[in-house]
């Protein structure tokens, strides 16, 4: 598994919000709805063995990971994309830690 | 430009809606989750603009602008860019934005929206002077009847309430059921493979396992097709 020591941040919500604290608050209320949401469907199909829908989850789930500025897991969210579409796993664990460390920060938002 | 924004996610709905409210000329009408929610509001409303996912389940972004008759500009969004040479096919696309999206890249996309003009559609259709030889179909389409010529059909796939009819030229997206559709088609030349499609036998390219190979599209075959399928091919 790859360490990424890397940290989600809020700059580009930041830069989208331009100083509006309302559509600041807006949008990350939708993401901390959105993510978790999303995160169990993702988990469901991939217990599941419905690779081919994980992957589709995975693509969805591959914004939140790029505006919190992941820039190195977004590329592993990508490889992992394209695996799955092939039945290939073996960046699960690595995307999974990506998705455990977005939902560790959103508590702290 | 009044504009309508169609995406699966809520966030990315929240991100284009904002970046919208930050440009003058820009009017957001509505928001829709799904393609099918938005073509039942354009079949009643006119818009000059679509921000439009690329990447959603059951219809994408792609089968909706075929299932337009005359579409508006549309602006894609999109999480990755490997669609981006498959946009260039489209008239009506002005722009491909990959997320997340930035403030000075969308303001571009606007402006090349406001240059741009649609070029006509160059298809013809006189259904006025041309009788069904029998080898037509007529689908409705935004209450237009639209000519379809039955041998060039290679495809049909139910997306709900919708089915999608694919040919050589076109796909389109019509408001029925396979069941209605397989009545109007010749049973030597189609046939349903699956609860799900219905396949012109004639445009099978191959068949490996439990599946068939069309065009680029591999669709299921189900067990209780599978015999029939079998005895339509000229096997060796």
């Amino acid at each position: 598994m790859k360490h990424l020591n890397e940290q989600p941040n809020s700059s580009y919500i930041d830069s989208l919000s331009g100083g509006d604290s309302i559509f600041k608050a807006k949008l990350i209320a939708v993401i901390k709805k959105e993510f978790p949401e999303e995160k169990a469907i993702y988990i469901k199909n991939i217990e599941a063995k419905n690779y081919e829908e994980a992957s589709g989850n995975v693509h969805k789930l591959k914004h939140k990971i790029s505006i919190l500025g992941l820039e190195k897991s977004y590329e592993i969210a990508v490889d992992y994309e394209n695996n799955l579409d092939e039945g290939n796993t073996t960046l699960k664990d690595d995307f999974e830690s990506i998705l455990e460390n977005i939902t560790n920060y959103l508590t702290t938002i | 430009m009044n504009c309508i924004i169609i995406d699966d996610e809520t966030t990315a709905r929240v991100i284009i809606n904002q970046l919208c409210s930050q440009i003058k000329e820009l009017n957001v009408l509505e928001e829709f989750p799904n393609a099918i929610q938005a073509m039942k509001y354009l079949n009643q409303n006119e818009v000059d603009l679509i921000f439009l996912d690329i990447h959603m389940p059951d219809f994408t972004g792609f089968d909706f602008i075929q299932s337009l008759k005359n579409p508006p500009k549309i602006i894609l969004t999109t999480s990755d860019s490997k669609f981006a040479i498959d946009a260039f096919e489209y008239d009506c696309i002005v722009d491909y934005l990959v997320k997340p999206i930035l403030l000075p890249r969308f303001e571009k996309a606007i402006q090349k929206a406001k240059n741009f003009s649609i070029k006509e559609e160059h298809t013809v259709l006189n259904t006025n002077t041309e009788t069904s030889s029998g080898n037509d179909l007529y689908i409705n389409i935004d209450r237009r009847l639209i000519k379809i010529d039955i041998p060039s059909i290679y495809l049909i796939e139910a997306k709900g309430d919708y089915i999608n009819v694919k040919t050589e030229d076109k796909n389109y997206t019509v408001h029925s059921t396979l069941k209605k559709i397989e009545e109007k088609l010749p049973e030597d030349l189609f046939l349903k493979v699956h609860r799900s499609y219905v396949i012109n036998i004639k445009k099978i390219i191959d068949i490996e396992d439990n599946s068939v190979l069309i065009k680029k599209d591999v669709i299921p075959v189900s067990r209780s097709n599978r015999p029939e399928l079998m005895k339509r091919l000229n096997l060796l």
